[in-house]
């Protein structure tokens, strides 16, 4: 009996956290993207949250890049088919760890700082104090960071496609000791314009879950320090898990097509 | 007689099991300075914010020169909001602004302003509050707790609202800034000619302030009346709180040691 009272419950509470985030995104949706339009705001957060990630994602891009072509060697070259690399290196760093390794490395640094930003201006009244100068929450804090999220995280990903596959080509010419030219060819050869465009998809919306669960969680944290603590923490977790599923749901679509 | 400023009648606000209001009725008229006073928790500050549209009263009228203004949306909310200033009991700064810019964010981004003329208007009210155009450069956080609350001051008086309420002004403060704080209001007041209703528990303010007190306790308002009658109010539990005294009606849950 007990059991079935804690799933009950479990599972109550899921629903009602999909029911406020719902609510949520109708309100970040419809007031927050609608004018009035906070460019600077919207600059401000483009900042924040696409040019200083450039470090982090950078390097998680030219690391994984290596290793990836190091892996693929491996594998590759107990069916002698080593030539292999250089594609497979730049179709799995466009199509899929290019957007996922720079969605869950934002995630844990805008995710985060998003939501403790906005927890504490919840938990100190400044959101409340927003409404009295007669200032929309939604439009000023909401919508800003959405969009800026959106826009940035695809020229994240591209900047780290390209940083992924360099790695790649380092490793590759350096200690597998491939041809600088035939590596480069054959990746130019093999890549098609879809392979980069699937994985910019992925990542605008991987930009967007990051920005509604950072806002979302920050927004409805209550209770002081520990509840801005509570709320950065769950923003991070949400929106991992949201970006995993969310890939592997776009991943059938675009595979699909 | 006209209908006062400002008529609350039977507010009703509970959070889930929590019955904060239990039919609140008030009535401040124009160019009238209330002082609700009552102990920590009972209800103030939500009665504030049901007032703002911050919070949806459950049930109950308020109305403000006339008209009803529970539950406004849109532009009619923001035309209400430009009417009033706030000062928040913690001040409520935006920290990531720097104090100019607090004071003069309603009439840049709800009305639009210049931000240069903007910029004038807010280092003539921060003057009138007793600080230096130097401040205005600094960051919230760079202040002691008296000057976040004369900013406040400043920004809740920055747009000559027509009405303001003032959130604990003086808690937390030593009893000279105290009546720094008290002086300023009573000046801005006069010199607006604003209704304001003023929240503290601190009788030496709430006689300084106020033209009319009220009593709240267990979200009712048990007493209302002018200021000079309060000694003589004949209300057991208006006697024990101006005298501060721990025996009385008002009984704390304190475990007896
Ligand atoms: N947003 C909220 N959600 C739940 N409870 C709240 C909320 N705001 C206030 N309360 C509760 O309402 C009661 C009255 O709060 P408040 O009006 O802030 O007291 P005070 O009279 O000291 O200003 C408190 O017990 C507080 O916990
Ligand atoms: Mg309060």
């Amino acid at each position: 009996m007990n059991i079935l009272a804690h799933i009950g419950r479990a599972v109550l509470t899921l629903m009602q956290e999909v029911g406020s985030v719902a609510l949520f995104l109708k309100d970040g949706l419809l007031q927050g993207l609608t004018p009035k339009i906070y460019v600077r705001q919207i600059l401000d957060q483009m900042l924040k949250i696409g040019y200083f990630s450039l470090p982090v994602v950078g390097l998680t891009a030219f690391f994984t890049g290596g290793a990836l072509a190091l892996q693929i060697y491996l594998g590759s070259s107990r069916f002698n088919a080593e030539s292999l690399v250089a594609s497979i290196v730049a179709l799995g760093i466009t199509r899929e760890l290019g957007p996922v390794l720079a969605g869950l490395m934002v995630a844990g640094r805008v995710g985060a700082s998003i939501a403790a930003e906005l927890g504490t201006m919840r938990v100190t009244e400044q959101i409340d104090a927003l409404v009295t100068l007669a200032t929309n929450p939604f439009k000023y804090l909401v919508g800003p960071r959405i969009i800026a999220a959106v826009v940035t995280l695809p020229i994240l990903v591209a900047i780290g496609d390209t940083i992924g596959i360099m790695g790649g080509y380092i490793v590759g010419t350096r200690s597998l000791g491939f041809n600088s030219y035939a590596y480069l060819r054959n990746t130019a050869d093999f890549l098609e314009l879809d392979d980069v465009t699937s994985g910019l998809i992925k990542a605008a919306v991987f930009g967007f879950i990051i920005a509604v669960m950072g806002c979302y969680h920050g927004f409805n944290s209550k209770g002081g320090a520990a509840g801005v603590g509570r709320a950065t923490t769950n923003a991070v977790v949400s929106a991992a898990i949201l970006i995993l599923a969310a890939n592997f749901a776009l991943t059938s679509l675009l595979f699909s097509e | 007689m006209a209908e006062a400023h400002i008529l609350l009648d039977g507010v009703r606000k509970s959070f889930g099991s929590k019955h904060v209001l239990n039919g609140v009725k008030l009535a401040v008229p124009k160019g009238h300075s209330l002082v609700v006073i009552g102990g920590s928790g009972t209800g103030k500050s939500v009665m504030l914010k049901c007032i703002l549209g911050i919070l949806q009263p459950d049930s109950g009228t308020i109305r403000v020169a006339g008209e009803n203004v529970v539950g406004l949306s849109g532009k009619a909310r923001d035309d209400y909001l430009q009417r009033f200033g706030m000062l928040f009991q913690g001040a409520a700064l935006f920290d990531s602004l720097p104090v100019w810019e607090n004071v003069a964010f309603g009439l840049i981004q709800g009305r639009n302003m210049a931000r240069a003329k903007a910029r004038d208007i807010a280092i003539e009210k921060l003057g009138q509050v007793g600080l230096g155009p130097e401040v205005g450069q600094l960051y919230p956080a760079e202040l002691s707790g008296g000057m976040q609350k004369r900013v406040g001051l400043a920004r809740a008086i920055a747009a000559d609202p027509e009405i303001i309420f003032f959130d604990e002004p003086t808690t937390g403060l030593d009893p000279i800034m105290a009546d720094v704080i008290n002086n300023l209001i009573v000046d801005c007041v006069k010199r607006l000619g604003a209704t304001t209703i003023s929240i503290t528990h601190d009788m030496a303010s709430a006689r300084k302030i106020a033209d009319d007190i009220a009593m709240i306790f267990r979200g009712e308002i048990i007493w209302q009346g002018p200021a000079k009658t309060i000694d003589a109010s004949g209300n057991p539990y208006v006697d024990q709180f101006i005298h501060g005294r721990a025996e009385g009606p008002i009984q704390m849950d304190v475990l007896k040691p």
